[in-house]
Parts: structure tokens; sequence; C-alpha cells
């Protein structure tokens, strides 16, 4: 009984604010030049990915009240990159991470709309929410939202932006001159939406898109968030890219669509991942230490522990042993505007588990941060990472990754060169393009083909 | 300063769907089934570029086009719809090297913290080469696209009711602290502020961005961006106004306002307005350019440009009339009205194609070439900056303490 091969999607994620990127390489380059940007999605088309993606924070990120200065800080406005980038690719898909907290439905459709028109139908939107007050100081709205509020605010967001998608049907635009008809009907676009968080109505100002409406993507783990995608979402960035943790959470989401009438072909599950490549796996190995090395440098490695002990340590040594004092389990944490606060549930625990392996392997601060930290998803040679990736796919971990190089904007390259080839060779990653819109090289079917076929069935 | 002569005129083009005139769309060199398509706004800018012109705006609105101001007309004889100014803009940044982008901004319905980093982000795209034009909304049906806060309704003429001013004043009050709040986060992060010192690990010297903690009335930022300074320091800001409430917005805050007199001595007068206005707000030494706006319909001669207008006006069932003047005639008669008006201390001017497939080559290719001959216009890019362009310096930071 053997399955046809699954086609592998890939995705190049632009190294930026994040800590597996190195800035202090001396091939790193800059974050912010949009050389750096033409530079990795040029690469990604050159490959043949599906697309490329972008992540965004609307605050910048601070640790003990002060502006956390050890990763890279600062990036581009994540419309406005991509719209330039469409003049520099002619096939890559366009991915975009859009808060649904701090924006309205009407203005962030109106780009999503402009963003597809203007590539020719490339555009993708990871809807994200935020939670917290800090980064509602910079905007209008202020103030945040308590936890049940974020996704039904963000099922909300979503389900008008998609009101206002459709509000126009693809047939409106005549432009008949010699007749003097410029619409076929004068309501094109009207919309009403009542509901908790949007009361709005009126007319949207977009004609409908190539694509009808952006691809969605969600990134979200929780209960809420699996169930948000199962329902609305044709793709997940997931952060479960190791063989058992994906497995689970790819057969868990994908159990959950028939409920919604979706087949499993309607979501696709696309972890981040990142890779080390070497001529040998030895020398991927020793290179992936390395790296390591370069992502935690002895101020970093302290200032991960204080997520953990929720308070200042800078007065100890990162090449010395684990400080004695105990975490602060209060309320207020140190460390602000970023996901990572939320990983360490229970910092007691954690920081005996440290203490007893940092005892056993005469571990320093440094060393203990590197060994605990996330190894990259694929060390190897070219050969031993496009066996992997395959081997995953096949065994449904995934339908792909989303990939995160630690070099900007070179990074990409050797996977490119190495590893591409290889997938192509076996069969089971395109040579070519083949259709033109990110619906077509995601595989997912264009919204109003959704719409006819339901109502046929 | 800039290389070219003092009396060198600056030249901006609006651009705004298939032209100015509402019937402009029927015109055979209109390509109205191309809107929607990078490629048409492409080919306009190109054009533009060619022309040497100093920049391009791009118009936009929450809604769509309507031929009565505060309500939606219903009507399907004219274009209606369009794409996101800034996104249109950027898309063509990569395409073009040396003309200046300038796309519209609504400042009444949007956050200023997203507008900041778009324009930035553009003027990175661009290297250089970015501006915003801002403008406010009173329309009762586009605040009911974001539901936030309610506009009673208004018609042009309530507008100019003594309530109606009261109104506008607020909203261009509004419209100033969102300007405020784009410039200052603009320079929240000094120049030099990315350190990259591998040896303390330091990606910023953070002592380099500054909080920006702006209340105002309607909103309040903390900041710093979250995108690096601009390659301009201040992409330009500009301002389309009529009167003396947006005069002051000109005064206030912009480097560049557009205004609509009709003959030399009205011209004199806003200039007068907004020069007293501008000492008033304490920026008397500053570099102001004020620039004509005029509709043009232009041909090889006079009858030409009238006999098109009767046509688009036939067409479009009634004449056509605006806020600005409406020239129709040659490239020598525009160039010597010009000319006439710059007498009267406008700098520049911004001008409106009738028809863009149509006016907007007869301005690069008619125009340009006249004002040329007379040493009027530049005849190559002197500078690779807008700010450049305009004879702006690039500013110091307001946060740094060097």
């Amino acid at each position: 009984m053997s399955k046809p091969l699954k086609q592998i999607h890939l995705a190049a994620h632009f190294p930026g604010v994040n800590n597996t990127t190195v800035w202090s390489d001396p091939q790193a380059g800059s974050h912010i030049e949009f050389s750096s940007f033409a530079h990795f999605a040029r690469t990604a088309e050159r490959a043949k990915f599906d697309f490329l993606f972008l992540a965004e924070g609307l605050r910048l990120r601070e640790q003990g009240g002060q502006i956390y200065d050890l990763d890279v800080v600062g990036r581009p406005d994540t419309f406005t990159v991509l719209a330039a980038l469409a003049a520099v690719t002619e096939h890559l898909g366009l991915t975009g991470t859009i808060n649904s907290t701090f924006n309205e439905p009407y203005e962030v459709a109106r780009q999503f709309a402009s963003l597809d028109h203007l590539s020719g139908g490339r555009s993708a939107w990871n809807v994200v929410t935020s939670w917290d007050a800090f980064t509602g100081e910079n905007f209008r709205r202020g103030g945040f939202l308590p936890q049940e509020e974020r996704y039904s605010r963000a099922k909300e967001f979503l389900a008008t932006a998609n009101e206002l998608f459709d509000s126009w049907h693809g047939d409106e635009i005549a432009a008949d001159q010699a007749a003097g008809v410029f619409l076929r009907d004068a309501k094109a676009g009207s919309f009403v939406h009542a509901g908790q968080h949007f009361d709005i109505h009126g007319q949207f100002n977009v004609p409908r898109s190539p694509q009808g409406r952006p691809v969605v993507f969600q990134a979200g783990d929780s209960e809420e968030g699996r169930e948000f995608a199962a329902s609305s979402a044709d793709a997940i960035f997931s952060r479960y890219a190791s063989l058992e943790e994906g497995r689970a959470f790819y057969t868990d989401v994908k159990n959950r669509l028939a409920k919604y009438g979706r087949s499993h072909r309607d979501l696709l599950i696309l972890p981040a991942a990142t890779f080390v490549l070497g001529d040998t796996d030895t020398e991927a190995e020793e290179l992936a230490r390395e790296v390591r090395r370069q992502q935690v440098s002895g101020a970093t490695a302290l200032k991960h522990l204080e997520f953990v002990w929720n308070r200042d340590l800078s007065a100890y040594d990162p090449e010395g042993p684990l400080p004695d004092i105990d975490p602060d389990v209060g309320d207020e944490h140190i460390s602000q505007g970023r996901a990572q606060v939320r990983m360490y549930r229970d910092p007691l625990a954690t920081v005996r588990a440290w203490r007893e392996l940092a005892a056993a392997h005469d571990w320093s601060i440094r060393d203990l941060v590197i060994n605990t930290g996330n190894r990259q998803t694929f060390v190897g040679s070219p050969a031993t990472v496009a066996r992997t990736i395959n081997d995953f796919v096949q065994a449904d971990v995934s339908d792909g990754f989303i990939l995160v190089p630690h070099i900007t904007p070179g990074g990409l390259d050797p996977f490119a060169d190495k590893v591409v080839p290889l997938l192509q060779e076996q069969g089971v990653f395109r040579t070519e393009y083949e259709g033109t819109t990110l619906r077509d090289h995601l595989g997912l079917a264009h919204p109003d083909d959704v719409r006819g076929e339901r109502v046929a069935s | 300063m800039s290389s070219t002569p003092v009396s060198s005129l600056h030249l901006a083009v609006a651009l705004d769907g298939t032209g100015w005139h509402p019937a402009s769309w029927r015109e055979q060199v209109a390509r109205p089934r191309d809107l929607f398509t990078a490629g048409y706004w492409a080919d306009l800018v190109a054009e533009a570029e060619r022309g040497l012109l100093d920049f391009v705006t791009f118009e936009d609105g929450l809604g769509l086009q309507s031929s009565h101001y505060g309500e939606p007309d219903g009507r399907t004889d004219q274009v209606r719809g369009r794409l996101d100014a800034v996104l249109t803009a950027s898309r063509v940044a990569p395409l073009t090297r040396h003309i200046g982008l300038v796309p519209t901004v609504i400042a009444t319905h949007t956050e200023p913290f997203h507008i900041s980093k778009a324009i930035a982000t553009l003027d990175h795209v661009s290297t250089g080469r970015a501006g915003l034009r801002v403008q406010i909304s009173a329309r009762p049906y586009e605040a009911d696209h974001f539901g936030r806060r309610r506009f009673p309704p208004i018609s042009l003429e309530e507008l100019r009711t003594p309530a109606g001013q009261e109104r506008l004043t607020g909203l261009f009050d509004e419209a100033a602290d969102h300007v405020e709040v784009v410039r200052r986060l603009w320079d929240s992060w000094e120049d030099d502020a990315e350190i990259r010192d591998a040896a303390t690990g330091r990606f910023i010297d953070r002592d380099k961005l500054h909080y920006i903690d702006f209340q105002g009335k309607h909103f309040s930022v903390k900041g710093p961006s979250i995108t690096p300074r601009p390659p301009q320091g201040q992409p330009v800001v500009t301002a389309l106004a009529h009167q003396i409430v947006p005069y002051r917005l000109v005064a206030r805050q912009a480097d560049v306002g557009y205004v609509t007199p009709h003959d030399a001595g009205q011209a004199r007068a806003i200039v007068a307005e907004i020069r007293a206005e501008q000492e008033a707000a304490g920026r008397a030494g500053e570099l102001l350019h004020v620039f004509g706006d005029l509709v043009v319909f232009l041909d090889d001669d006079r009858a030409a440009a009238e006999d098109r207008r009767a046509r688009l006006d036939a067409l479009a069932g009634e004449p056509y009339d605006s806020d600005a003047r409406v020239f129709t005639g040659t490239s020598s008669q525009l160039a010597d009205l010009l000319q006439e008006l710059a007498g009267e201390g406008l700098s520049g001017f911004r001008l409106r194609p009738a028809v863009a497939g149509h006016d907007l080559p007869a301005i690069t290719r008619g125009l340009v070439p006249e004002l040329q001959r007379r040493g009027a216009f530049r005849t190559a890019y002197e500078a690779d900056t807008l700010r450049g362009l305009l004879g702006l310096t690039r500013p110091a930071n307001r946060y740094a303490t060097a």
C-alpha cells in the first residue's frame, strides 16, 4: 500500500529580529536595506520556493526596563517591503505577519487586496494577535485584550476582512469606454458587519484581487489557535519540526478539519526550521556547534537566564557557575514584547533541572544555555538534509518547512544551490513554477471554486 | 544647496486613476482595464521620471470615489476603486532611480505608528526618495468603514459654515498631531544607533534610541519606532491646502504645501498668508515650498486642448469643475503661466493631468523641454534624494545630543 510521494513545500523566513540570527558574522549584512531583502527573495525564487515570510513585532523588546540590545533590533514595515519585493520577483509568494489587535479590518483588507493586485496574486497573511498593553502604548487603540478576547477579536477580524474581500465578485468592472459604463453594479463592494468587536458598513474600495483572498496563515499553538486554524486558515506556521512532536501536531490539527467540512489538503502544516550544512555530516555538526556559540554570547546567556530567574543577573559571570539565588516568581515579568517568556511556565522546576545538568557536565552559564537551547532542525551534508526533509514530509511531520537561515541575506544560498537540486532529483520538489499565484504553488483552491463546490454538493 | 539655477521651477505630477477629468477613462489612451495592475503605475511613473520631474503624488481614499463630498454617489459611469497608495509607490520604487514617490495617507483613520514606519520603509526601499501627502477625511461614510467614531452628515457647503469650520479645525489639529508623531518616530533612532559591537555583544547603542512619549487629545504614542531612521532623516511631508486652517498645517508641519490660486493676485495673497503662519509657527528660517496645483489639458494648439476638454465634458454630461485652476493650451502658454505665478512666490507646481495617458507625456515631452529652453528646469537629475531635488538639507536628529 505505497502512497504517492507528497510534494514538499518550501519557504524562506527573512532572518531579522530573532535569537537565531547571527549578526556578528563577517558575512552578515543589513536587516533593513532593501538590497538584503531583494537578494534573499531572488535566492528563494531561483530555488523555486513557494514563498518568502516576514515576521513582525510592533514594539521593540525590553528586558529589565531597557531596550533589549543583544539581538538584531529594528525591521522595516511588512506591507511596504512586500510590495517592493513584488517588483523584483515574478512567482514567489509574499507572506506578511500582520497583527489583528492594532489594526482595523477595512485598512488591512485594502492593503492585502492591493498587495495581491500589485503582485499578480502572490499575497499571504499570517494573522497574529497581541496580548499586551506594552505594545498597545504605540497605538490609538492602546490598552490590551484579555486572553479570552484575543482569539475572538482575531476570528472576527479575519471573518470581517473576508467579507470585505468577498464584497467584490470579480465581474463588476466593465470599463466599457464606448458605452460609458465603468462599473456594472453601483453597489459593488457593499458590506455590513455588526459584531462584538467591529460594527462597520459601507463599500469596500478595492476590486476583487487575483487570488480572491490572500492565503491565510495562523501561528498560534493553543487549543483556541488550533481550532481557529482548522476553521479558517490555509496554512499553519508551526514550531513542531521534530519527528515525534511534528507528527503529533500534524495529526491533531488535520483531524480537526472534518468538522468544518474541510479536507486534509485544505490546510498545510509548515513548521519553522533552522539548518546548518557542511560538506560532511561531521563537518556540519562542528559548524552547528560554532553557530550555537555565535548565537549565544556571554551577555545573551545571562539575559536568557533572566527569563527564568526573572531578576537582574548582570553581576554574574557567564563563564562561571549558575546563580545560587532563587527565581522571582512574581507576576511582573522582566521581559516584555516577546513570546519567549511563556516558554518557562514553572521556573522553579526549570532552575532545579538546570542546576542538576550544570553540575553533571560541569557547565558554565553560557555552556548551559548553548547546550539546552534548541539545536538546529537540520544539520548535515546536503544529502543528509535533503533526505531528512523528505523523510519528515513523507512521514507527515509536516507538508514542508519554512526555513530560517541564520545569516542575512546570503544564508539561504547554500540551501538553494546544494539541497534543492537533490530534492528535485528525488521528484519531491518542483523544478519550475507551474502556476502564477501562491494558491497555485500551495495547491489551494481559489475561494470562488471552493464556494462553488460547496453549493454543488 | 542645489546646483540648479535660482529661476528653476520644481515640477510634480499628481496621479489619480486615468486622470483628473471624470471622463478621462473613456479616452483611447486611458487603459482603464489596467488600473489595478502594477504595470499601469510603473509606466506612468517611468514617464514622469523620463521628464526629470521632482516627484509624483498618488491620490488615495478610504472609500469609493464620489462626486458628492459627504456621501457615495452610486455612479457607474466614472472610475471607482483604487489601490493603496503607499503600496503602489513601493511597488514602483525598485523600478525607478531618481524620482520622488509621495503617496497620500489619511491621518483621520490611520495609526501614526504604522504610517511612520511605512514611509520610513518606502524611503529605505527607494534609497531616499519618499514623502507623504497628508489628508484628512470628514466624510461620514469613510468613518463608518472604521466604526471607531461617527461623523454627522456633511456637504461641501456645510463645511464652509462656522460649525463645519470647527469640525475641520479639529480634524486638521489631529492631522498635525499625526504628522508630529510620524516625524518624531523617524528621529527616534539616531543615524548611528546600530553598532554591531561584537566585543560587548550589543547590536545597538540603546542610548541612541528614544521614546517619543507623545500625549495628545486623540492618541498617545510611546515609541521608539521599530524601523531605523530613514535615509533622508525626515522624508518630505506635503499637504494640499485651500484656506487658513490647512495653511496652518502646512506652516507647522510640511515641507511642501499645494495651493490653488486662480490668478497671480491670489497666488501672492496665499503665499503671504502661509509665510505669516510659518513665522507664527517659529519656522521663519526654514525652506518651505509653496507649489501651485493646476489641472492641465495640453495640446499643440489651444483650440485642440479646448476641443478635448469640451469633448470630455460632453461625455461626462457636465462641465468639469475643480478646486484648482483648469488650464487649457499649449506647452509654451503653460510655461508662461507657471513663470508668471512663480513670480508671486510659488517655487513649483503640482500638475494634475486631465488625462494621464495624454497630458502626462505632454508635460514630460512638451512642457519640460520648453521650460528647459527657458533655463527654468533641470536638464539632468542633480541629486539622489527627494530632499536633495527640493533643495532641502538632511535635517539633524531632534534627539541627538552631539
